[in-house]
C-alpha cells in the first residue's frame, strides 16, 4: 500500500543530520564501534540531544558471520548511548534502506518524531573466500548456492543475459567503473580514491565471466547513519534540516534468478521506483541526480533502466557516451558508487541517503555539479534486486 | 546423509533426477514451481501435482566462475548455468563440455553431479 493512501495525519520527514565512517579496510573494528562513530557523528550533525531519539533502526547483513553477533539492535543502541527500542533490519544489501523506509513511515504516521537510522558491516576481518560465502547467503541456498553460484556469478548471469538480449560489451561496463572511480577522487570517505582506465578494467582477472575484478565493488568495513525527524520537530527545535525525504518505495521479486521472467531486468526496482515517485509526486523525467546500487557494473545499467532514466537495453552505453558522468544530463553515483566508495553491505542504503543529503544541502564535493533545487533518488538493491528500496530526496518546501 | 540434515523436497528432487525421474510442481493453470512449495507463486493455486521434468532444456545464461567460496575452491573454473526446462528453470553446473565451448541456447540435459571440493550433490547439466 502506498503510505500516502493511509489517510489521516501525515508528517513530512526531514534529514536532520548524517554521519559516516571512512569506508575501507578496518578489520580490527567490531561493527558496534563502526556504528558508534557514524551514529554519534549523525547526532552531532543534527545538533539534537540524544534523549530526544525515540527509536533506532539498524541495517546489517552478515554480522553473524563476521562479528559472531546476532541481536544487534540493543548492542548498537548502547554504542551510541541510546536506551530506546532498537531493531535490526536485514534485507541483504538493501538492509539499511529498508530501515530508512520504516523510519519514514513511522514518522509520517506520527508514531515517532526522531529516529536514528543507519547500518554497519564488518567484512575484511574474514578471508575473501569466506566473505564470498557470507554474501552468497543472500541467494537461494538450495537452488543457487548449492550449485556454486556466487554473487559475482549471479550478476554475471544477468550481464550475459543482458548482452544476449540487448547487446553491449564489457567495454561499455568498463566505462561505468572508470566513471565511478573518477567521482570518488574527492570523496574523503571513499575506499578507492584513484583513477582507473578502461584497460585496467578489461585486463583485470576474471571473477565470474563476463565480469572481472574491476567490475565488482570491493569488500568494505564501514558504517553510516542519519537522524530523521518530523518537520514539526525540526521547526519546533529550530533545526537546520533543509532536506526532505519525500518518497519511499520498496519492491520484491522471487529470490532465485531461475524463477524469474526477466534475467536482464530488475522489476522489483521498477515497482519500488513507481511507488516512490508516486509518493513524492514526481515522474522519472524530474529526477536530476541518483545514487544507485552498482555492486557490479551491470547493476548500474539495470538500475538506471528500472528508475526510468533509460529504456530497457539503452542504459548500457550511458557511461561510455558520458551521459551519466558528472557533466552529463543524468549524473549517476557522484559519490563514487559502491564500486569506488566501497560497499559495507548494511551501511550502503543510509550512505546513499547521506551522500544525497550532502549534495542537496551543498557540502558534498560535487554539489556544484547539479542543478539548483534538484530531485535526488537513492536506489538500494538486495540480492539480485529481489529486495529493492528507493527514496526520493528534495529540498524542503518550508 | 542423515535424515536430520536432509532438506525435504529439494533432496527428494535430486534423488528423482538422479534416477531419471525428475519432476516439477504444476498447478492447473500450467505454472511450474520447485519443491518444497505449497502454493503456486504465480496464481495462488494450492492444487499442485508432480509433472515429469523435460529431459532436455536450453541454456538461458551462464557464467564461468573463477573466484569462489571455500566449498567450491577446487572446482574452479566451473560453469554455472540457468537452464529453462518447460515451465521451470534450474541452476546447475555444466559438465562434459569445456567452459569456452558453452553457449546460450545450447541444449542440455539435467542431471545430478558431485562437486569437486566437498563431494556434495548438486544439480548439473550435460550436453
Amino acid at each position: 500500500m502506498d503510505v500516502a493512501d493511509g489517510g489521516g495525519y501525515m508528517s513530512g520527514v526531514r534529514v536532520a543530520g548524517i554521519g559516516l565512517t571512512h569506508f575501507g579496510q578496518h578489520p580490527e573494528r567490531p561493527s558496534r564501534d563502526l556504528f558508534g562513530e557514524a551514529g554519534l557523528a549523525a547526532l552531532d550533525d543534527a545538533a539534537i540531544e540524544r534523549e530526544d531519539v525515540e527509536a533506532l533502526m539498524y541495517g546489517n547483513f552478515m554480522g553473524e558471520i563476521s562479528d559472531h553477533q546476532g541481536h544487534m539492535g540493543p548492542l548498537v543502541a548502547e554504542a551510541v548511548g541510546l536506551d530506546v527500542p532498537a531493531t535490526r533490519f536485514e534485507s541483504a544489501c538493501a538492509s539499511s534502506a529498508t530501515a530508512v523506509r520504516e523510519a519514514v513511515m513511522n514518522i509520517r504516521s506520527g508514531e515517532q518524531d526522531v529516529v536514528l537510522v543507519g547500518g554497519a558491516e564488518r567484512m575484511t576481518n574474514i578471508s575473501t573466500p569466506d566473505a564470498t560465502e557470507a554474501l552468497a547467503l543472500a541467494a537461494d541456498d538450495l537452488y543457487e548456492v548449492s550449485a556454486g553460484m556466487t554473487f559475482p556469478g549471479a550478476y554475471a548471469l544477468m550481464a550475459r543475459a543482458y548482452f544476449e538480449q540487448y547487446g553491449g560489451s564489457r567495454e561499455d561496463l568498463a566505462h561505468i567503473a572508470v566513471k565511478n572511480h573518477y567521482n570518488a577522487l574527492e570523496n574523503e570517505y571513499a575506499q578507492y580514491r584513484r583513477e582507473i582506465s578502461t584497460e585496467d578494467v578489461l585486463d583485470a582477472p576474471p571473477v565470474a565471466e563476463p565480469l572481472g575484478l574491476y567490475d565488482a565493488c570491493p569488500l568494505t568495513d564501514g558504517a553510516s547513519a542519519a537522524v530523521l525527524v518530523s518537520e514539526e520537530y525540526a521547526e519546533a527545535n529550530g533545526l537546520d534540516a533543509s532536506v526532505a525525504i519525500t518518497g519511499t518505495g520498496q519492491g520484491g521479486d522471487k529470490i532465485a534468478l531461475q524463477d524469474r521472467e526477466f534475467l536482464a531486468r530488475t522489476p522489483a526496482a521498477r515497482k519500488a521506483a513507481t511507488e516512490a515517485y508516486d509518493d513524492a509526486g514526481i515522474a522519472a523525467e524530474d529526477v536530476d541526480v541518483v545514487e544507485v546500487h552498482d555492486c557490479f557494473t551491470i547493476a548500474e545499467v539495470m538500475a538506471t533502466e528500472a528508475l526510468g532514466l533509460y529504456e530497457p537495453g539503452e542504459g548500457i552505453a550511458a557511461a561510455r557516451e558520458e551521459e551519466t558522468t558528472r557533466e552529463g544530463p543524468h549524473p549517476v553515483n557522484l559519490s563514487g558508487g559502491l564500486k569506488a566508495k566501497g560497499h559495507p553491505v548494511g551501511a550502503t542504503g543510509t550512505n546513499q541517503i547521506a551522500a544525497l543529503t550532502r549534495l542537496l544541502r551543498g557540502d558534498h564535493p560535487h554539489s556544484d555539479a547539479i542543478a539548483d533545487s534538484p530531485t535526488a533518488v537513492a536506489h538500494n538493491a538486495g540480492g539480485t534486486a529481489a529486495s529493492t528500496a528507493i527514496h526520493v530526496l528534495e529540498e524542503a518546501q518550508s | 546423509m542423515s535424515d536430520e540434515s536432509r532438506d525435504a523436497g529439494h533432496a527428494d528432487l535430486l534423488d528423482a533426477i538422479e534416477s531419471g525421474e525428475g519432476y516439477y510442481l504444476a498447478c492447473e493453470n500450467g505454472h511450474g514451481s520447485l519443491p518444497p512449495q505449497r502454493i503456486c507463486p504465480e496464481c495462488g493455486s494450492r492444487e499442485l501435482t508432480q509433472e515429469a521434468l523435460p529431459e532436455e532444456g536450453e541454456v538461458e545464461t551462464f557464467t564461468v566462475i573463477h573466484a569462489t567460496t571455500p566449498s567450491f575452491a577446487e572446482d574452479t573454473p566451473y560453469v554455472v548455468a540457468v537452464v529453462g526446462l518447460g515451465p521451470v528453470g534450474l541452476t546447475g553446473q555444466v559438465r562434459g563440455v569445456e567452459p569456452d565451448a558453452v553457449e546460450t541456447g545450447a541444449s542440455v540435459r539435467p542431471t545430478v553431479v558431485e562437486t569437486e571440493t566437498t563431494g556434495e550433490r548438486t544439480i548439473g547439466f550435460r550436453p
